[in-house]
């Protein structure tokens, strides 16, 4: 039975920049990283290969010592040109000089009508692909050993410039449906598949068979698979469940018929600051110099990997995180203003306090700049982490007890359900300017390594 | 502005460490950041960019939206002084001397009540190495908004400075407090200095006039509790018999609606309270739940006390409650207080419906408190928390069930 469920809580942040549905064609990317640092939970990162190694996509270049069944791979083939460590040697980028044409490591095909469901689990966990698989709780990297109750895909994404999955996967069905298959037989319970309410839905994702399909309506978060976990079979303590995007299905689907480890993705190029906003086709990890350089409309910019409400910041020549879909590039705000906590203004708030005028224009396209609007100031509660959480979660409660380091009561609040991306509208209605999605990071930790 | 931006950038090395000043760090930083938001920008990793609120302009709203009461009062002090003293009759008669004499007196308690304050903030600020917060934008308008323009200017400092400590500061600062910072400050009048803050003397300012023949400075809260102990009028008669000499509906409904009547400077107004509740729910800084609730509870008290009516102010028409004394003031500015109240959405129902409830109970039923709010408040913010916790179990339950289905 799909479900259909209407959120109202939540908000859109409408900005200037939304890729439009067309490829660019810039030069391609000639590097690709990975980064340790995107998978969050990675315990004892080991490289693999050394600088100077040629590698194909697919050649496992990393693993997690404490999870080493799973292959982190090179997205490309070509050669190691870097190995890049930080302070104490802390593994940073693995940053690989892509071959002009790219080609694959042979994986044995899979006949997926014959295969057991745990040798299903360890041939994916080898292919390079299996990172994409996250656990809930805790959103991390997920152990092929175990069984998750359900497999949640989130088939639309309603963070601010998001890519849109119709245009990003077009042709890509067979694909889809063979991941599908896949992902019911390593599940005890359903694949749910869950679309957007307010629209038809994609022809792409519309006649899939073996999952549920879902529909889900309302402002951000009701993209968030977290938000869709919620409500349609909540996790709770000692449950498991997996999430994964829709690109990596059609890498299982491609794996599974084809036998490759095909990293290739489609990536929203966005934000007001780019003098091109559009999809480019690239692989995961890409080096975003080509998109970026030469398509900028001002000199002063933030390039983030992934969306201004869960990104992180890259430089112009940072490379594209392994789960982003999109970078967005938007102004830097390091100036100073002048009596801005009184004069009116149109920017973008969520609240409607003297002065505060964008609630007139909910539809208005706003170009948005980094300035953290004011300083950290001590927890004042007025309701609207509420109003932001489409969730029967209290985040004020949450966030307190995490401050408070006491566990009955993050596990009692509903910690296993959410992650950053879920409560990231906290971080940015928040009158006191609290980092809220570090705090939600700090509670999982205290809880998953206690 | 490029200039004052200059001089800020000149001297903030002094302040910042190493620096001479070091220790009045946070000083220099509310001074800076009142002028200029500060060119922060948003972490690394997390939320790229912020809503364009910060604390300062919420704060800045309810100082907003307390000056229709604010205005009123000023007159209205005026308006009480000539119309005891015989020197007006009309209501807008007069009205430049009515709001200099208002000015006169309400302004300096309004400049006692921030000075004293904020030095005591700006003080803890710097021992502490906290931010002085803006909550006290706020707080340094209430508490002369609920004193009589006839309370001494030093009453006013030392209550003050005893709520902000007491109140505040000694729980961590803002965000930290159990109580209201300002109804505190007023309960430390009423319990240390109560000839100055109740009583039929102190609602109107004389000066050096003598008040007319017959004149009497009661409010309407205490010809009600009167006329329930006298027994031989109803509370509506004893109001409409009342103070005549000022004008014959002095304590009607509407009048005392409007709030052409004596009390603290803010608080006589409803209809001012109202228009103030109308800009803080409609910019949704404070909770519309509260007020709702508080009003209600009020009424439906008034009602049940109309059941068992034994004396006349047991059977004072429950709406009655509401335009006498400080209760539409106290449930709009006061009980609003997001950090003293109960802070779950179903929560504040339950919060505003006792505040509402209490007030009546113990204007009615209680001898030594004529006015209620102040502590009805008082005792909710206590019990918020309370509420709270029971609010959260539920939340804690309905989700524990939800795992065995």
């Amino acid at each position: 039975m799909s479900k259909i469920v209407k959120l109202t809580k939540g908000f859109d942040i409408n900005l200037v920049g939304k890729a439009k549905h067309e490829l660019a064609n810039f030069t391609a990317a000639q590097t690709f990283a990975i980064k340790p640092t995107d998978f969050i939970g990675m315990q004892r990162p080991k490289v693999l290969v050394n600088e100077g190694d040629t590698v194909k996509a697919g050649t496992p270049i990393l693993i997690d010592k404490a999870l080493d069944q799973v292959i982190y791979a090179s997205p490309v083939s070509g050669e190691i040109v870097e190995i890049k460590r930080g302070d104490r040697r802390k593994l940073l980028e693995i940053i690989i000089l892509a071959d002009s044409n790219v080609s694959f490591e042979n994986f044995a095909k899979v006949d997926l009508a014959g295969i057991e469901r745990d040798a299903l689990a360890i041939a994916l966990a080898g292919s390079g692909i299996w990172p994409n698989i996250i656990q809930r709780p805790f959103g991390i990297v997920a152990n092929p050993a175990d069984t998750p109750k359900n497999i949640f895909v989130s088939a639309f994404d309603t963070h601010p410039l998001a890519p849109e999955f119709e245009f990003a996967l077009k042709g890509q069905e067979k694909y889809i449906q063979v991941g599908i298959d896949a992902l019911a037989k390593l599940t005890s319970g359903k694949v749910h598949l869950n679309v957007d309410g307010s629209k038809n839905t994609p022809a792409i994702f519309g006649n899939l068979k073996g999952a549920q399909v879902n529909k889900f309506s309302g402002p951000h978060p009701a993209g968030n698979v977290g938000v869709q976990i919620h409500h349609l079979a909540p996790i709770n303590k000692g449950e498991i469940a997996w999430t994964l995007s829709p690109f990596a299905v059609v890498q299982i689907g491609k794996f599974l018929i084809e036998g490759v480890y095909d990293a290739s993705k489609m990536i929203a190029l966005t934000g007001s600051e780019l003098t091109k906003a559009a999809y480019v086709k690239t692989y995961v990890g890409a080096n975003v110099s080509s998109f970026v350089k030469g398509n900028l409309n001002s000199g002063h910019v933030r390039v983030i990997s992934g969306n201004v409400l869960t990104g992180e910041k890259i430089s112009c020549e940072g490379f594209v995180g392994f789960y982003a879909n999109q970078i967005t590039v938007i102004p830097e705000g390091d100036y100073y203003e002048f009596l801005a906590w009184a004069l009116p203004t149109t920017r973008v708030s969520y609240h409607r306090a003297l002065g505060l005028l964008s609630f007139l224009s909910p539809k208005k396209e706003h170009v948005m700049d980094t300035n953290a609007r004011g300083e950290e100031r001590a927890f004042v509660q007025t309701g609207v982490f509420e109003s932001v959480t489409p969730m029967d979660i209290l985040p004020v409660y949450l966030l307190k007890a995490i401050m408070a380091e006491d566990f009955d009561e993050m596990e009692e609040l509903g910690i296993y359900e959410v992650i950053e991306e879920d409560l990231a509208l906290c971080e940015f209605v928040d009158v006191s300017k609290h980092p809220v999605q570090e705090l939600v990071r700090k509670g999982i930790e205290l809880i998953q390594y206690s | 502005m490029k200039f004052l931006r200059d001089i800020l950038d000149k001297q903030r090395p002094l302040f910042e460490k190493g620096g001479k000043l070091e220790g009045l760090f946070y000083a220099f930083e509310a001074g800076e950041t009142f002028m200029f938001s500060p060119n922060h920008t948003t972490a690394i990793k997390g939320a790229q960019v912020k809503d364009a609120i910060d604390l300062k302009r919420m704060m800045i709203t309810v100082v907003i939206a307390m000056i229709p009461c604010l205005l009123f009062g000023i007159y209205n002090t005026g308006h009480q002084h000539l119309l005891a003293t015989g020197g007006t009759a009309g209501l807008w008669e007069d009205f430049g001397d009515k709001t200099w004499i208002g000015v006169k007196l309400v302004l300096p308690i309004i400049i006692v009540a921030y000075a004293a304050g904020g030095i005591v903030e700006a003080i803890f600020a710097v021992i502490r190495k906290h931010p002085i917060n803006e909550g006290f934008l706020v707080t340094g308008m209430l508490i002369p908004l609920v004193v009589p323009a006839t309370t001494p200017l030093w009453q006013v400092a030392l209550a003050t400075v005893f709520a902000v400590v007491i109140a505040k500061e000694v729980f961590g600062g803002t965000g930290m407090n159990i109580l209201n910072v300002a109804m505190t400050a007023r309960a430390f009048l009423y319990f240390a200095y109560p000839a100055q803050i109740s009583g039929d003397q102190v609602w109107t300012y004389l000066g050096d006039k003598v008040p007319i023949d017959g004149f009497s400075g009661a409010t309407a809260l205490s010809v009600a509790y009167n006329a329930g102990v006298d027994g031989t009028q109803t509370v509506v008669e004893a109001l409409a018999s009342h103070n005549t000499v000022l004008g014959a509906d002095i304590f009607s409904f509407s009048n005392m609606f409007v709030g052409w009547i004596p009390g603290s400077i803010g608080e006589t107004s409803t209809l001012m309270a109202l228009v103030g509740a109308a800009i803080l729910i409609a910019t949704g800084v404070a909770s519309w739940k509260i007020i709702v609730s508080g009003f209600a509870g009020a009424y439906l008290m008034g009602t049940i006390m109309n059941l068992f009516a034994s004396n006349a102010y047991l059977a004072m028409p429950p709406q009655y409650h509401w335009v006498m004394g400080g209760l539409a003031f106290g449930i709009v500015f006061m009980a609003t207080d997001p950090v003293s109240a109960s802070q779950t959405e179903t929560g504040k129902w339950i919060y505003g419906l006792f505040i509402g409830m209490l007030t009546v109970i113990i204007r009615v039923t209680n001898p030594a408190y004529p006015e209620g709010i102040m502590l009805a408040v008082l005792l909710m913010n206590v019990f918020a928390p309370l509420i709270d916790y029971y609010v959260v179990k539920a939340n804690k339950t309905r989700r524990l069930h939800r795992a065995t289905v």
